[in-house]
């Protein structure tokens, strides 16, 4: 068995004449937390689409916890162990915040009704104010819609909903954008429990010290290739922030951009 | 630990803030249009103070005009029962513009296989099968209708979901579909004389028995299910919903092929009462049930409202119908008056929720 929990070889993605992402090899280690950066439209959010199955990728092999991998949908994906908070928040509007976090596996009684099984509001409600707790997620009303709830709150929401469920790997997307200090530290403390609890961990972002403080190891896309593959310790700010302009490019992928 | 009943992280929560259910508004609306009626009743000079709501002549063992009562309520029911599928639809983010003419289409085939062989003893002079199709048990009618109404709902739902053409188009050319049928059916001959186990279903007071035992059953479906929760949520955010790994274009089949059922369901209830089916009926339906939706509170966008916001809905949407004859408006003024009000709804849905995007 190996301590792999995720490689690519080879990960493309065109959108007609558009190449998003080409050729990206990445590994993932069991218990290790992998921060992604790089410019906008670097490549970032298309390289998480092709792994949670939300697009289908035009070429290369996935392999996720020793198999190789063709996800259909976000819910092979989620089925399989991956737990995401895309970067365009995966909320319903209208609904409160149990609704929203038990979205798409709703606890249900009666299962033999098929569609029309009925909801058990209850566990949900117990299992959400539990696991919001236990995240520091501060809500004033979890039986609020969404809708009427702040961008900070909406976001603990998103991210609280891959804390509750136990996975193999978590991806979070920008997960603080647009959050204020306190909501960060709460997010940031979300990623600190997954590292002690030894789950996997993919963080895109654009915060420098954000990264510095969470990560073990930081890859930097550019015009839609991996241009480095950088360990913590051996490296700095402005060494990053060289490799995402593209005064830099790591001596492995030479010639790649 | 913080506030367990509802919050989290030691915010308190505020009880007497919270959100007024917008049901309420809506009965209170119900109550402002009676009151209306009762002070135009009394003012307008040619209404010799009969009253809207009251039995103001004694002819009733009640205080209330039961009469009039009786024909709000019977009014509504058969159109009530396909707003409550209309109501799904919109909730999900979709809308059903081919009910109306299903009642049509429906009733010409249903009343087909509920006709009674002899009439006053003399054969049934509207027979559109042989002999076969007379006198079955009330089941088969009822059977073909559903099925029939599965059928359609299942080619809109499909339509829908799976080539993505907008639902207001889909069902548009269902309208028309429906329509033809009805009409092809008999080449436009009305369908009469049913069994008398047929007629039961629809005679007296059964449409508002049916209207309320359907709109129970769904309001506890809407609420309490799976299926309810994720029409919800499929209106509100549907890429929310399919990236959470709900199966949205299933989920969109059932709801339409729901609605359809329940417009099929309209059209056995609305033939049995009439004791005669023709394929012009159902005119306007499927807009009056998108009003009644409409006025009881189910936004257009999708992901809000409720069954009980509908059949409050479906009962203002009959309190002004009877009251425009109570005050003799013309037929004409009416209809005016009706798209009128139902502009109006759909600018204060618009309105309520840019006031709820300003909050957030
Ligand atoms: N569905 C699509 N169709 C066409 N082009 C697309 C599509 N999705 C993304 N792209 C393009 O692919 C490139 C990579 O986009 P991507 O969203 O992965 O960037 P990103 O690195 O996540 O950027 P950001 O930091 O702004 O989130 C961009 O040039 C974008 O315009
Ligand atoms: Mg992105």
């Amino acid at each position: 068995m190996s301590d792999i929990i995720l490689e690519t070889k080879g990960l493309t993605k065109h959108y007609g004449g558009v190449h998003a992402l080409t050729d990206a090899d990445f590994v993932l280690r069991k218990g290790e937390h992998v921060a992604i950066m790089g410019d906008n439209g670097a490549g970032k959010s298309t390289f998480v689409r092709q792994i949670t199955g939300v697009e289908q990728r035009t070429s290369g092999t996935i392999t996720f916890d020793g198999k190789d991998v063709h996800f259909a949908g976000p819910i092979d994906a989620r089925e399989a162990g991956i737990e995401t908070v895309f970067q365009t928040l995966a909320l319903a509007d209208d609904l409160d915040v149990p609704d929203n976090l038990f979205l798409g596996r709703e606890i249900t009684r009666f299962n033999w009704l098929g569609p029309f099984r009925l909801l058990d509001y209850k566990a949900m409600r117990e299992a959400t104010i539990a696991g919001l707790e236990r995240t520091a997620v501060k809500i004033p009303n979890i039986n609020n819609t969404i809708q009427n709830m702040s961008g900070g709150q909406r976001q603990c929401v998103a991210i609280a909903r891959t804390a509750t469920f136990a996975s193999k790997l978590t991806i979070m997307d920008e997960p603080t954008a647009a959050l204020g200090v306190q909501e960060t530290a709460q997010v940031e403390n979300i990623v600190r429990t997954l590292k002690e609890a030894g789950e996997p961990l993919i963080l895109i972002s654009h915060n420098m010290r954000q990264v510095m403080d969470l990560v073990d190891r930081i890859v930097v896309f550019r015009r839609g290739r991996i241009v480095a593959n950088l360990k913590k310790e051996e490296t700095d700010g402005q060494d990053i922030v060289a490799y995402i302009t593209g005064a830099k490019t790591g001596a492995e992928y030479e010639g790649a951009a | 630990m913080a506030d367990t009943k509802h919050g989290t992280g030691g915010l308190k929560f505020d009880e007497k803030k919270r959100t007024w259910p917008n049901e309420l508004n809506i009965f209170f609306a119900l109550i402002l249009i009676i009151v209306v009626f009762e002070v135009l009743g009394q003012t307008l000079p040619y209404m010799n103070d009969q009253s809207f709501l009251f039995d103001s002549r004694g002819r009733f063992d009640s205080i209330f005009n039961e009469a009039r009562l009786r024909i709000i309520i019977l009014q509504v029911s058969i159109i009530g029962i396909i707003s409550l599928g209309v109501t799904q639809v919109i909730i999900s983010g979709g809308i059903d513009l081919s009910s109306g003419p299903l009642v049509g289409a429906a009733a010409m085939i249903v009343m087909s296989f509920a006709q009674t062989e002899l009439v006053n003893g003399n054969p049934n002079p509207k027979a559109v099968f042989g002999t076969w199709a007379f006198d079955l048990p009330i089941l088969i009618p009822v059977f073909v209708g559903l099925a029939f109404g599965a059928f359609i709902g299942a080619i809109n739902g499909s339509l829908i979901a799976y080539t993505r053409i907008p639902p207001f188009i889909a069902t548009l050319g269902m309208f028309l579909i429906c329509r033809g049928i009805a009409q092809a059916w008999t080449r436009g001959k009305p369908v009469s004389f049913p069994t008398e186990g047929y007629a039961a279903l629809g005679t007296g007071m059964m449409p508002v028995y049916w209207f309320i035992g359907l709109a129970i059953v769904f309001h506890f479906i809407l609420k309490y299910t799976l299926y309810g929760k994720r029409t919800y949520a499929i209106g509100s955010n549907e890429d929310a919903a399919r990236m959470s790994g709900i199966n949205v274009q299933r989920h969109k089949v059932l709801v339409y092929m729901i609605a359809s059922m329940l417009a099929a369901f309209a059209a056995i209830i609305l033939s049995s009462k009439n004791l005669t089916a023709q394929s012009g009926m159902g005119i306007f339906y499927e807009l009056y049930a998108i009003a009644m939706a409409v006025i009881g509170g189910v936004s257009l966008t999708g992901g809000r409202g409720s069954i009980i916001g509908t059949v409050l809905g479906a009962m203002v949407f009959g309190v002004i119908q009877s009251g425009f004859t109570y005050i003799k408006l013309d037929a004409f003024y009416q209809l005016m008056a009706m798209g009128a009000i139902i502009i109006g709804a759909v600018v204060l849905d618009k309105v309520r929720q840019e006031r709820a995007m300003l909050r957030s």
